[in-house]
C-alpha cells in the first residue's frame, strides 16, 4: 500500500533530479539567509553557482550538533522568526538544548512523510493509534500524532509510562497500533506478562512502530512476542524533523529513507570522508524541503549502512540498515570499542535473562552488566546461578572481546525505562 | 514417587529480602515448615518447604519474583544419637552426594530434609533401609 505512490515510487533518475533541484534551492536560501553558513561559505570560498551537480554536495560544508548548539536559539534560522510555526527541542544531555523550528510547510511535510511511512506496513484510516511516545519538546510524538491524523486514523495521545492506563486505552479503544521506544515496548511486554493479558487473546494489537533509541534484531523479536503484534523499524531525528525519515516497509528489511526530502551519505566518522557503497559509517543528512531550517550535511553520529538492492516492495528511496550505533554511545574499554547494541544483542538472545539490563563501568575499566534472571534461568540452586553468569560472561566476550562481569539480579531490580533507557552507568575514575 | 516440593526463590542478597517473602506468603495464607538460605556474594537462593507449595509459587510469582518448584526428600529419623548418621552412611554407601541438608524437630518427630545428586536412587535405598520418607501430606505442618 502506498500513502504517496508517485513519489514514493519515482525512478532513480527522475529521483535524483529533484534532489538536484531542490539541493540548489536550499544552497541558495541558507547562503542569502543563514548568517552561519555564509560564513562558512565564504571560508571555504564557495558560491551557491558552484553547487553543479548532485556530486558537488561533498564541498558542502557539514552541520554538526555543536553547530546547532552555538547558535542555538535562532541563529540557523532561514526564515523570519514570525514565519516559524512551532518549536521542538532535541535533548542535550549537557547544557543548551538544540532548538529545531518547523513552518507550517515543515509541519506539513513531516506529517506526510509519517503518513507514507505508516501505510507502507498497511495502515488505513480505520486503525487506531494510541501514541506512547513522550508528547513535549521532544518531536517523537507529535510528528507522528499528526501523521496518523493524516491519515485518518483515530489517535490516542497516550504517551510514555502509566503502563495501568496504558492497558486500560488498549483494552476500552480496541487500539491497534502503537509508536513507542524498544525499551518501554519490552517493559510493557513484561507489564502485560504479569497481568495476566494474553495480547493475542485479550488486545486488539497488529502493529508496533519502535526507535528512538538503538535496538537490535533479538529485540525485536522478544517484543514482537511479548506483545504478539509485527514491529517495524523506524529512524527519525529531531534535527530532520523526527520520526518518518526512514521506517521500514512490509518486508522487514531496512528502512526507505525519503530521498525526495533528504540526501544521504555515509562518511567515515574520523576522516570525513565516504564509504563504499554498503559499508558501514556514520549517516550524514541534508535536508532538501525544509524551510524554517535547513541544515546541510548534518553530522548525525548514527552509524549504519545503506541497503542499495532494490527492495521488492516498489519503493525507490533506498533502505538504511538498522543503526548499530550512535558514534556517540562507542565505549571503549581496555582499548576495545564496545557499542551497548553487541551487549544487547547477546543477552536478548539467550532465553535465560529478561529484557532489562544496565552496563556499568567502575574504576579503571571494569565493567559489570546487570542483568535480570528469567524464569527459564532459574532451576533453583545457586551453585547454577554461579554456572549461568560465567556461561553469559563468556557468550559476551566473544561478542566484545573483553570478558565482562555478569550480575544476575531479580527481575524488576533494574530502573524500569518508561522513555528513553539509560543502559551504561560510566563511573571510571580514568 | 511421593517425594515433596520445596519452593525456591531468587532473591538479591540484602537486608529485608526474607522479610519481604515472608510477608507475601503470609498474606497467602501459607504455613512455613521450614527454610533455608544459600548465597553467594549479591545473590542468593531461599528454599522453602510450605503447606502449599504450588500457592506458594503463583503467590510470589504473581509478585514479579522468579520462583521454582524443586524437589527434595524428607525423611523421618529417631531423634536420638547417630540418627542423621544412619541416612547419611545409606547415602554414602550408594555414592549418592547430599547437596544439601537441614532438618527441623516437629511433634517430637525429627525430620530431615535433603537434596540429593540421585533423588530416585537415594528415595529407593533408603526406604529398603527402613527409614520412613514423608510424601507432601505427611510433612507436619
Amino acid at each position: 500500500m502506498f500513502w504517496d505512490q508517485k513519489s514514493e515510487t519515482l525512478d532513480r533518475a527522475a529521483l535524483e533530479r529533484l534532489q538536484f533541484e531542490r539541493l540548489q534551492e536550499t544552497v541558495r536560501r541558507v547562503a542569502a539567509h543563514v548568517p552561519f553558513y555564509r560564513l562558512k561559505f565564504a571560508e571555504l570560498g564557495l558560491k551557491p553557482e558552484d553547487i553543479r551537480s548532485l556530486a558537488d554536495l561533498r564541498r558542502l560544508p557539514f552541520t554538526t550538533s555543536a553547530d546547532l548548539r552555538a547558535n542555538y536559539p535562532t541563529g540557523l534560522l532561514a526564515v523570519p522568526y514570525d514565519a516559524t510555526l512551532r518549536l521542538h527541542t532535541s535533548s542535550g544531555t549537557t547544557g543548551k538544548p538544540k532548538a529545531l523550528f518547523f513552518s507550517r510547510r515543515d509541519v506539513d511535510n513531516a506529517a506526510e512523510l509519517c503518513a507514507r511511512s505508516f501505510v507502507m506496513t498497511g495502515i488505513t484510516q480505520k486503525d487506531v493509534f494510541q501514541n506512547m511516545m513522550t508528547y513535549g519538546m521532544f518531536t517523537g510524538a507529535l510528528v507522528t500524532h499528526y501523521g496518523a491524523e493524516k491519515i485518518g486514523c483515530l489517535v490516542i495521545p497516550a504517551g510514555p509510562g502509566n503502563s495501568e492506563r496504558q492497558l486500560m486505552l488498549m483494552q476500552d479503544f480496541r487500539t491497534t497500533f502503537i509508536h513507542l521506544t524498544p525499551s518501554y515496548a519490552l517493559y510493557l511486554a513484561t507489564f502485560l506478562e504479569k497481568h495476566g493479558v494474553d495480547p493475542r487473546r485479550d488486545l486488539a494489537l497488529r502493529k508496533a512502530f519502535v526507535g528512538a533509541e538503538p535496538y537490535t534484531e533479538e529485540s525485536r523479536g522478544k517484543i514482537e512476542e511479548g506483545l504478539g503484534l509485527d514491529v517495524y523499524n523506524s529512524y527519525g531525528l529531531s534535527e530532520m524533523n523526527g520520526p518518518g525519515v526512514a521506517f521500514e516497509c512490509g518486508q522487514k528489511h531496512g528502512m526507505h529513507l525519503w530521498e525526495d526530502h533528504f540526501l544521504i551519505e555515509i562518511i567515515n566518522p574520523q576522516s570525513g570522508e565516504p564509504v563504499q557503497d554498503g559499508e558501514p559509517g556514520e549517516l550524514v543528512m541534508t535536508t532538501l524541503t525544509r524551510e524554517a531550517m535547513p541544515l546541510l550535511r548534518y553530522r548525525t553520529r548514527d552509524i549504519t549502512s545503506i541497503i542499495t538492492k532494490p527492495c521488492p516492495c516498489g519503493r525507490t528511496h533506498r533502505r538504511l540498515n538498522r543503526i548499530t550505533g550512535r558514534s556517540d554511545d562507542m565505549l571503549i574499554v581496555r582499548g576495545v570499542n564496545i557499542y551497548p547494541q553487541q551487549i544487547e544483542r547477546v543477552l536478548m538472545a539467550q532465553s535465560e535473562v529478561g529484557r532489562n539490563y544496565l552496563i556499568t563501568l567502575e574504576g579503571l575499566d571494569e565493567m559489570t552488566i546487570m542483568v535480570e534472571l528469567a524464569e527459564a534461568g532459574f532451576e533453583g540452586q545457586v551453585e547454577q546461578l554461579v554456572k549461568l553468569q560465567s556461561h553469559l560472561a563468556e557468550k559476551l566476550r566473544t561478542e566484545i572481546l573483553i570478558k565482562p562481569q555478569v550480575q544476575l539480579l531479580p527481575p524488576g531490580s533494574l530502573p524500569a525505562s518508561e522513555g528513553k533507557a539509560k543502559r551504561v552507568v560510566d563511573n571510571r575514575r580514568l | 514417587m511421593n517425594d515433596i516440593k520445596m519452593v525456591a526463590a531468587f532473591a538479591e542478597n540484602k537486608p529485608g529480602q526474607v522479610a519481604h517473602f515472608t510477608k507475601i506468603l503470609a498474606d497467602a495464607n501459607i504455613n512455613i515448615r521450614w527454610l533455608a538460605v544459600a548465597s553467594t556474594g549479591p545473590f542468593g537462593v531461599m528454599k522453602f518447604l510450605v503447606s502449599d507449595p504450588e500457592k506458594a509459587c503463583e503467590a510470589l510469582k504473581h509478585k514479579g519474583f522468579v520462583v521454582k518448584l524443586v524437589d527434595a526428600l524428607a525423611i523421618e529419623v529417631p531423634d536420638k544419637p547417630g540418627g542423621l548418621h544412619a541416612v547419611a552412611d545409606c547415602l554414602a554407601g550408594h555414592k549418592i552426594n547430599l547437596d544439601n541438608a537441614s532438618g527441623f524437630i516437629a511433634n517430637n518427630r525429627a525430620i530431615l530434609v535433603i537434596e540429593v545428586s540421585n533423588h530416585d536412587l537415594a528415595h529407593a535405598v533408603l526406604q529398603k533401609q527402613g527409614f520412613h520418607v514423608l510424601s507432601q501430606k505427611e510433612v507436619p505442618v
